[in-house]
């Protein structure tokens, strides 16, 4: 239903005529970009006092250990409880016709399954060398826990309305657990948190997004300008949410999760194809995180890509995740939580582990012969590749290295996994945007149109400019939500602990 | 002794048909009628987060909208033939919870009706009538 006809008209001959009016648009936007967010970026990325730690590297790893070793390893604990969720074994068949925890998993995995895990990876192994893998993996591990507990809190603060209808997410968990606990400051919090969740929106689930899938597209076809993608591709967006065709979006979700499979399935042939390399490839992940093997930063570089890669792909921490699975009825908050965890196993631990290993062992990364040791190429910014190729384009010269013609599988699948990833993205965006200015129309519409705006400004801005903020948006949300999740963590412990003794005891059974 | 019959209704010509049939039968045999409504239904089919938001207050509606429009007016026809009736709303594939359904009202048969189609999609995806000729718990009557 499109109520507004006369702005929808205004805002497309906008998105339009603005780029065909200036040829040189693509550098202005980068340029106008990297002054305007440079500020923001620096903070984000600002290294401890003395040292070339990214601080909010650290904070990452610091949330997603605590919370592992709080919850006493649960996504250990609880895994395979978690896969027989999924399975419905526990689901009471009178409930049929509700989101399943099945259904739950794949639209949040869906929205986390994006370029973060082809192009981000990418980025992560050509600088921090193969030892990024390790940390990724390693960060991909713990992440779950905190996926765990931001999920578990999202269903129990919830809003459920009188229509059936529930709004939730760390903006009402923030307002409504530190009000439980007597804790001050949940409401400037949760306002904090919705503005980094439409910037994310903006950043990481938009422009980054429509930018790699861009680059893989004149990878394949051919150079030409990026605003071109942008503008279908807002088009495209634009019609899904503004103009509700809604069947866009269904087929999307339906395609995406097979596009996932055939990606694992041919990494999986292309690791097999060149069996006698996974030896060499798992000793160069293992010394690579340890030991200064000529990458960029040495060890702690490897760490600090493999973390910061692994956070930016998986989202755990970022509470993205608990907007999307609060919308889920169910009568016990633990179980959504469960069901969660295994997202960053399967994005980061599964789907991005594949990558890497493709682009390790198809030997994409330049070393040089008599000393082992990785080349850096001319700038000093990266590890020398085979065709000089980074972010998305090299995951595809590592695959097409293989089977030639993966790379135009790949292209579909990089803009499907872009365009399901957005479109979840715009849902996160809309439910912060809401949470501050309120709902209704007019106000809904401008979130939209902005939306669509920044797929144009992401498609045709350069890499680095968009790839530091789309980074720094994401993990500003981190900021706000993980302090938030220490405050709530022991409600969610006893959350916990009350359904494990139940389960324990008898008192929630398999249906059947 | 009255037991129950089970009758697949989708309010199709071919469900009315073995409607007319099970209402013979209870006449005669004084048997009760379970009317089962299946809503297609797959715990694992993919929904896009909007979607994931609606579908409580899609199910609340689908399921007033069987029992207003379809069941409700049945049922008074059933029951003015002098014949005991209760209506079933459920989510499922739909073979399946029928047999469901009828293990859990100890029903003595199902009656369903068979649109007639013999072509290529139901020979790839099967039928109802033929998948619950297979796999029933109690004896199956197929209406033509």
């Amino acid at each position: 239903m499109i109520r507004h006809p006369k702005l929808i008209l205004a805002a497309m001959a906008c998105l339009l005529a603005g780029p065909a009016a200036a040829q040189g648009l693509d550098a202005a936007i980068d340029g106008f970009f990297a002054t305007t967010t440079g500020w923001f970026v620096a903070i984000i990325f600002s290294n401890f006092p003395g040292t070339t730690f990214p601080w909010i590297v650290g904070w990452l790893v610091a949330g997603a250990t605590i919370f592992t070793v709080y919850f006493g390893f649960i996504q250990f604990r609880a895994f395979a409880h978690s896969i027989r969720l999924v399975r419905g074994d526990y689901s009471n068949p009178n409930d049929a016709g509700e989101v399943s925890h099945f259904q739950a998993l794949t639209t949040a995995l869906s929205g986390t399954v994006g370029l973060g895990n082809i192009a981000g990876v990418a980025v992560a192994v050509s600088i921090g060398g193969p030892g990024a893998t390790f940390w990724m993996i390693v960060a991909g591990l713990l992440g779950m826990a905190a996926k765990f507990t931001e999920c578990t809190l999202g269903v129990k603060y919830r809003n459920e309305y009188a229509d059936g209808t529930v709004s939730g997410g760390p903006m009402y968990y923030m307002v409504k657990g530190f009000a439980e606990r007597g804790v001050p400051g949940g409401k400037v919090m949760a306002v904090l948190f919705a503005i980094f969740c439409i910037l994310g929106s903006f950043g990481g689930g938009n422009m980054f997004q429509a930018n790699q899938a861009h680059a893989q597209i004149t990878n394949v076809l051919g150079s030409y300008p990026g605003w071109i993608t942008g503008v279908v591709m807002a088009i495209v967006v634009f019609l899904v949410i503004v103009g509700g065709l809604k069947s866009i979006a269904s087929v999307t979700e339906k395609v995406v999760p097979f596009m996932a499979a055939l990606y694992v399935l041919t990494a999986l042939i292309i690791i097999g194809m060149n069996y006698d390399m996974i030896g060499t490839a798992f000793s160069q992940i293992f010394a690579g995180a340890f030991t200064n093997d000529g990458v960029v930063g040495g060890a702690i570089g490897a760490l600090i890509q493999g973390f910061r890669r692994a956070a930016f792909s998986n989202e755990a921490g970022v509470g993205s995740a608990a907007i999307a699975h609060s919308a889920v009825r169910t009568k016990e908050p633990t179980t959504e939580g469960f069901v969660s965890l295994l997202e960053p196993f399967i994005d980061t631990v599964v789907i991005c582990t594949m990558t890497a290993l493709v682009i390790i062992i198809t030997g994409q990364l330049v070393s040089d012969p008599a000393t082992g040791m990785f080349l850096l190429n001319e700038a000093g910014t990266q590890i020398q590749t085979v065709t000089g190729n980074n972010g998305v384009a090299l995951t595809s010269d590592a695959f097409s290295s293989q089977v030639s013609w993966f790379r135009y599988v790949l292209v579909l699948a990089v803009v499907l996994f872009a365009f399901s990833t957005m479109i979840s993205w715009s849902y996160y965006g809309l439910k912060a945007w809401t949470f501050l200015f309120g709902e209704g129309q007019t106000k809904e519409l401008i979130f939209k149109l902005l939306f669509c705006f920044f797929v144009v400004v992401g498609a045709a801005s350069s890499l680095g400019a968009v790839i530091d903020f789309s980074d720094a948006a994401i993990f500003a949300m981190a900021v706000v939500n993980i302090p938030a999740l220490y405050i709530l963590m022991p409600i969610v412990k006893r959350e916990m602990n009350s359904y494990l003794a139940r389960l324990k005891s008898g008192e929630i059974r398999k249906f059947q | 002794m009255a037991s129950k019959i089970v009758v697949g209704y989708d309010g199709s010509e071919a469900a009315e048909r073995a409607l007319d049939f099970a209402m013979s039968r209870a006449d005669l045999s004084g048997n009760s009628l379970v009317i089962a409504h299946v809503l297609e239904w797959s715990p694992y089919s993919f929904l896009t987060p909007s979607e994931v938001e609606e579908r409580h207050r899609r199910r609340t509606e689908e399921m007033q909208r069987a029992e207003t429009a379809i069941l409700a007016p049945l049922t008074a026809r059933i029951r003015a033939a002098g014949i005991e009736v209760e209506t079933l709303i459920r989510y499922g594939h739909t073979a399946e919870t029928m047999c469901r359904i009828a293990t859990e009202q100890d029903a003595a048969m199902i009656v369903i009706g068979r649109t007639g189609h013999s072509g290529f999609a139901a020979r790839l995806f099967g039928s109802v009538a033929g998948t619950l000729a297979q796999v029933a718990p109690v004896p199956v009557v197929i209406v033509p």
